[in-house]
């Protein structure tokens, strides 16, 4: 089989030669602490007495996660080898780097791995007297059922649930009510996602998985785990129907009600295939009753060079929409 | 026979061949129910371990202690905090000696289940690395032989082929996750081979 084409230099260098570029990139936003490579920290965001959102997770999503470090969203990340949760060191790195003194929310998506090494991170930190929190993020309804959401994974919706989670926080919420932000956030956005064709490891330079030209894995993973079911590939409306049919049916919206929409590319599908998908969803939602607040589209949560796109609507109420609202200045994302 | 620090150093070298040479094939496992990284996370973890031994001066607990951090920091993902606890339990069992009898890897393979059970809370038949470990280990507390402690945890990982996964990232995908090995099991079985190869005498 014939390797993948990637501009990299050295496939186990991909992540620190891209950390090392994006700092270059963005001095106004991000800095790294002394001997902490792997913790990115926002210039402007932290502060004394406000909570620190840290996140984080596996690289080859970006710009998740460190694309969201900066006033008004998350404080710092930790960052993971490609598709990797990282290790509890960095998590400590960045939480050190980002406390205020006001205690520290880790948020990441449900995956095993993060689960182990963040909980180590909060442990490592109690030690050092600073209290830390965990909001996992579950919006992939393709996942698992309704009544098992907790084993849910965490996707797109990330974008939304970390930004209201961070709005909380810059409006200097004390911990809890920035937990119960971010529990309400995550408990009212719902995704789901398509893949076209297979990612490939910058270690590999291989398919992570095989998947036949003519066909599509409807509830993919963003890391090329299988979803819930192989078919024929299918037209973008009949794509968005059968994605808005399953969030529609979980979110249970009544008419009047406002929803942010994100229409996020894996990385390969362009901008003219999400805003194809967009027009079908506009009028799916306007069918519904409901109001669309927000609009983003674009490559937000990504999985590598993966094709195929996800989409995330956020059920808003007063609190959820002031929360997106919020300014927000990230080196990859401003609001 | 004893086993000495200097045998705990190759036996790291050992660990951090075999992952290297088996990467890719970990990696398409992975493919089929997971995300395709097990390979590349198994041989930078046991590179960084093997590279931590070799670097400490000390006890056989000290050089597990080092290869268990090595690990860790180096790949994070599920294996690292799994690994990591397995290496500190065998570095407990071992203790601060210089050597042992080679025998007494038998109680590291069952130190090694006890840190993955305490830190991945997962059981037997779920289609994870336990399914390899766990029979490696009951064979070892048995005071079974090396090849068939050996035997034990590959047939373990075979026998992972017929589980449904209901822990970790594949559990997502129920019975798609039938009839493809657990990654992190064959894994298991081929670290487990390496520390019966060290049991056996020369």
């Amino acid at each position: 089989m014939s390797l993948t084409q990637k501009l990299i230099n050295d496939g186990n260098a991909a992540v620190d030669e891209m950390l090392v570029g994006i700092m270059a990139a963005h001095p106004e936003h991000l800095w790294r602490p002394d001997n902490a490579p792997r913790a990115v920290v926002a210039r402007h965001g932290p502060r004394t007495g406000k909570v620190a959102l840290v996140i984080g997770g596996g690289s080859g999503h970006e710009p998740t996660f460190l694309g969201y470090v900066g006033r008004g969203l998350a404080d710092a990340a930790a960052i993971g080898n490609v598709f990797a949760s990282p290790p509890p060191q960095p998590a400590v790195d960045a939480a050190m780097a980002a406390s205020g003194g006001a205690g520290v929310l880790f948020m990441y998506g449900n995956y095993a791995g993060d689960v182990m090494n963040f909980d180590m991170a909060a442990e490592l930190l109690e030690m050092e007297g600073i209290e830390a929190r965990t909001v996992l993020t579950t919006d992939d309804i393709a996942s698992a059922p309704r009544d098992q959401r907790q084993k849910r994974r965490g996707v797109a919706g990330n974008v939304f649930i970390f930004k209201a989670a961070g709005a909380a926080s810059d409006m200097m919420m004390p911990l809890d009510e920035v937990e119960r932000v971010a529990r309400h956030a995550n408990d009212r956005t719902f995704t789901m996602g398509v893949a076209l064709s297979s990612c490939s490891l910058p270690q590999t330079r291989r398919p992570s998985f095989d998947l036949p030209i003519g066909e599509m894995e409807v509830g993919m993973g963003i890391h090329g785990e299988p979803g819930v079911r192989r078919g024929p590939l299918r037209s973008a409306n009949d794509v968005a129907d059968e994605i808005m049919d399953a969030i529609l049916a979980e979110m249970k919206a009544p008419a009047g009600d406002r929803v942010a929409v994100l229409i996020n590319s894996l990385g390969a599908t362009p901008l003219m295939e999400l805003y194809i998908l967009n027009a079908r969803i506009a009028e799916r939602l306007k069918a519904a009753g409901l109001v669309v607040h927000k609009t983003l589209v674009g490559p937000y949560c990504t999985s590598l060079d993966m094709a195929g796109a996800s989409i995330t609507i956020m059920h808003l109420d007063d609190e959820l929409q002031r929360m997106i609202d919020h300014p927000c200045d990230c080196a990859m994302f401003r609001s | 026979m004893e086993f000495s620090t200097g045998d705990l150093k190759a036996l790291f070298g050992a660990f951090s061949q075999r992952m290297a040479a088996e990467r890719d094939r970990l990696c398409a496992l992975d493919g089929a129910i997971g995300d395709a990284d097990h390979g590349i996370a198994m041989e930078q973890g046991m590179k960084a371990a093997a590279d931590a031994a070799r670097a400490t001066n000390g006890t056989l607990q000290d050089v597990f202690n080092a290869a268990a951090k090595g690990f860790l920091n180096a790949v994070g993902a599920s294996s690292g905090p799994l690994y990591a606890t397995a290496l500190l339990r065998a570095g407990k069992a071992a203790g601060p000696r210089g050597s042992m009898p080679s025998g007494e890897l038998r109680a590291v393979i069952a130190a090694m289940r006890d840190g993955i059970v305490q830190r991945g809370k997962a059981e037997p038949g779920q289609k994870t690395m336990l399914d390899a470990w766990a029979p490696a280990a009951d064979a070892a507390v048995d005071g079974r032989n090396a090849d068939a402690i050996a035997a034990a945890a590959r047939q373990g990982a075979e026998a992972t082929r017929d589980m449904v996964a209901t822990v970790g990232r594949a559990a997502r995908l129920g019975e798609r996750s039938l009839g493809h090995p657990d990654p992190g099991a064959v894994s298991a079985s081929m670290l487990v081979e390496e520390i019966c190869n060290a049991i056996k005498p020369a």
